[in-house]
């Protein structure tokens, strides 16, 4: 996926939808730019398949050498499938963010990603923040 | 010289034979062991074990000795962990054998002189807390900030409002130690958020209050060195919620004798003695965490608590050869509301004896001016070091202060974590870094009261001395240490938890 493509929460998360079964299915990562500020990842806990989740709250963690981060949802649905290898190929996180460095996909309850920024919009978030 | 020789491994040092020492062959003839235990007690293989000589394990053990750093040998100016000096005297009294020797088992009229100065401590503490209970048990300032919610939730059981009271709410610069207790006493947090100058988000704050709330825990001063700007009005709406105010006291040494956090609203806080009083730090020896609470959550502290006991009948006859005392101290069990036991016996009073020593020699002035020389320390050192990085909080700072190198990150990929490496080539241990992560590349200074103006000096000319180095010769740093970086996250993901000897 191209970045360009994605919308982007305030807190670092990266969203990409498709349409899935007449539903709309979120593709949930986390940004290159949290990925470098994170440091080196050591850990990650995946959701679990089924759990509901509210947009803007915590989902699930990573952890690198410095802190366990939160990851929070940037849409609100049920979590219906995760990058189940993820945890044990970290790097992915950092050499394809926006790839196979995905976390899970989320089954939106609510339509709309207008809470959400666009590329642009988050690159100068990104470049305030560092 | 470094000795680099005899702090490799024991076990790559060991040769077959080697002995500390070496017994006469026994005159009482051997049983085989097979005669003396069950087969089930023996083992397949002998433990593995080096084989060393005497003066090889002391030489080894004394090199290692010296290649760490400790407060003793370093400036440790290490934000948010308080590194003062500890007084040699206070070492020595709480080695006294009249306190050291003493069993937890005695009969109490024996441990007269013992309980007497730990009920002199509660009461100490509490008049620096501003708070009117205490229960000396805990010991560690988190296993405090985990025993005064546990007090909290069987405040709150005791109303009957535990169902309805779920969330504590914790700013995001609180210590990982905050949300983690909470969690561990069955609460839900809520994070709040905290401005760029380190104070609370007051809309944040307001939006995220309801009358779910049982706790707020808050670092007051907080981990940016901040004496929270709105403390009073926090309190206020937290305890118009019913809810109550923890004040995680890590930072107490900025306001000894100055304020209490009793009279700015708290009603429970920990204490930790190494930081504010003296004891032993981080690994140098067993904690404390004495926690102090308001009158209403007294009965839910954890039992015992030394009580004092006037004795009506004490002789008055000074005259008399053995008078009996006006009052004697006791154990009180008898608090049927208390949530239990948290550690065994009476907690580590051998920490509680050198911050009591640290409380009496410094008396009350005494103490005041320990944080006022922590403040202005703290002070100094950040108007020098504003001009060497940027300080995001402003120029004033309560006991610490939180520096940024995100410029330097920027212009020539130097992070906080190469400057702490490369401090260490210079003799002085390194600040804490990312921590706390409110602020990007995170530098933290606490230089505390101990420190003179020419240490300061020196540790600011130093740091501005290593901000103009090669950023490679950083990236590599520490280069005069033994061991240089370690892979952290190979020592997360793989660590080697025992020894793959012989």
């Amino acid at each position: 996926m191209k970045p360009a493509d994605l919308h982007f929460a305030k807190t670092h998360e990266w969203v990409s939808v498709a349409e899935e079964d007449g539903s709309q299915v979120a593709t949930v990562g986390i940004s290159a730019f949290a990925v470098e500020a994170l440091t080196d990842l050591v850990f990650m806990e995946l959701p679990t398949i089924g759990k509901q989740v509210s947009a803007g709250e915590p989902f699930c963690e990573v952890e690198s050498v410095k802190a366990v981060s939160d990851v929070y949802a940037p849409v609100s649905g049920e979590v219906i499938a995760v990058n189940e290898t993820l945890p044990d190929t970290l790097e992915k996180l950092s050499t394809a963010p926006y790839g196979d460095g995905w976390i899970a996909k989320i089954k939106m309850s609510e339509e709309g990603l207008g809470h959400l920024m666009d590329y642009d919009a988050y690159q100068k978030q990104c470049s305030e923040e560092s | 010289m470094r000795n680099i020789r005899d702090t490799q491994l024991l076990f790559d040092l060991s040769k077959p034979g080697s002995r500390g020492a070496r017994l006469p062959a026994s005159d009482v003839g051997e049983q085989p062991i097979e005669d003396l235990l069950p087969a089930s007690a023996l083992a397949a293989t002998l433990p593995e074990l080096p084989e060393v000589s005497e003066p090889q394990v002391v030489r080894h053990f004394t090199n290692l000795s010296t290649q760490n750093m400790s407060v003793d040998t370093h400036f440790y100016p290490l934000g948010s962990c308080t590194m003062k000096y500890n007084p040699k005297r206070n070492e020595r009294a709480a080695a006294m054998p009249a306190f050291a020797a003493l069993h937890p088992y005695q009969p109490e009229e024996t441990l007269q002189g013992m309980l007497h100065v730990l009920h002199e401590m509660q009461e100490y503490l509490q008049e620096i807390s501003g708070l009117p209970a205490c229960s000396l048990q805990p010991a560690a300032g988190a296993h405090g900030e985990y025993a005064a919610l546990l007090v909290a939730a069987a405040y709150f059981k005791d109303l009957g409002e535990i169902e309805q009271r779920r969330k504590v709410l914790v700013p995001d610069n609180a210590h990982g130690t905050n949300p983690a207790s909470a969690v561990m006493a069955g609460f839900e947090v809520v994070t709040v958020k905290t401005l760029t100058n380190g104070s609370v988000d007051m809309v944040d704050f307001h939006a995220k209050l309801d009358d779910h709330i049982a706790v707020l825990m808050i670092t007051n001063p907080n981990t940016v060195g901040i004496f929270e700007p709105a403390m009073a009005e926090i309190a206020d709406a937290i305890h118009k919620r019913g809810g109550l105010v923890y004040l995680d006291g890590a930072n107490m040494n900025a306001i000894l004798g100055v304020t209490r956090p009793g009279d700015f609203g708290a009603d429970m806080q920990h204490y930790n003695p190494h930081k504010t009083f003296s004891g032993p730090h981080g690994g140098g020896g067993p904690g404390a965490g004495p926690i102090c609470v308001t009158e209403k959550l007294a009965p839910y502290l954890p039992a015992p608590v030394v009580k004092k006991v006037d004795n009506p009948s004490a002789d008055t006859d000074k005259t008399a050869d053995c008078p009996l005392p006006t009052a004697h101290y006791t154990l009180d069990f008898d608090r049927p509301k208390s949530v239990g036991r948290v550690r065994g016996f009476f907690g580590n009073v051998g920490v509680l004896l050198r911050a009591y020593c640290y409380i009496r020699t410094h008396g009350p002035e005494g103490l005041r001016a320990v944080s006022e020389n922590a403040v202005l320390n703290a002070n100094y050192l950040l108007s020098i070091v504003k001009n060497l990085l940027p300080i995001p909080q402003g120029d004033r700072c309560m006991h610490e202060f939180v520096a940024s190198a995100s410029p330097l990150k920027k212009e020539n990929g130097v992070t906080a974590m190469d400057l702490a490496k490369r401090l260490l080539d210079f003799g002085f241990h390194a600040p804490t870094v990312y921590f706390p992560m409110t602020v990007a590349e995170s530098i933290m200074v606490e230089p505390t009261e101990s420190e003179s103006k020419e240490t300061l000096d020196a540790f600011a000319e130093v740091l501005s001395q290593i901000i103009a180095e090669d950023a490679d010769l950083l990236h590599e740093a520490p280069h005069t240490t033994a061991i240089s970086r370690p892979n952290e996250v190979q020592a997360a993901r793989q660590p080697v938890l025992n020894c793959p000897c012989g």
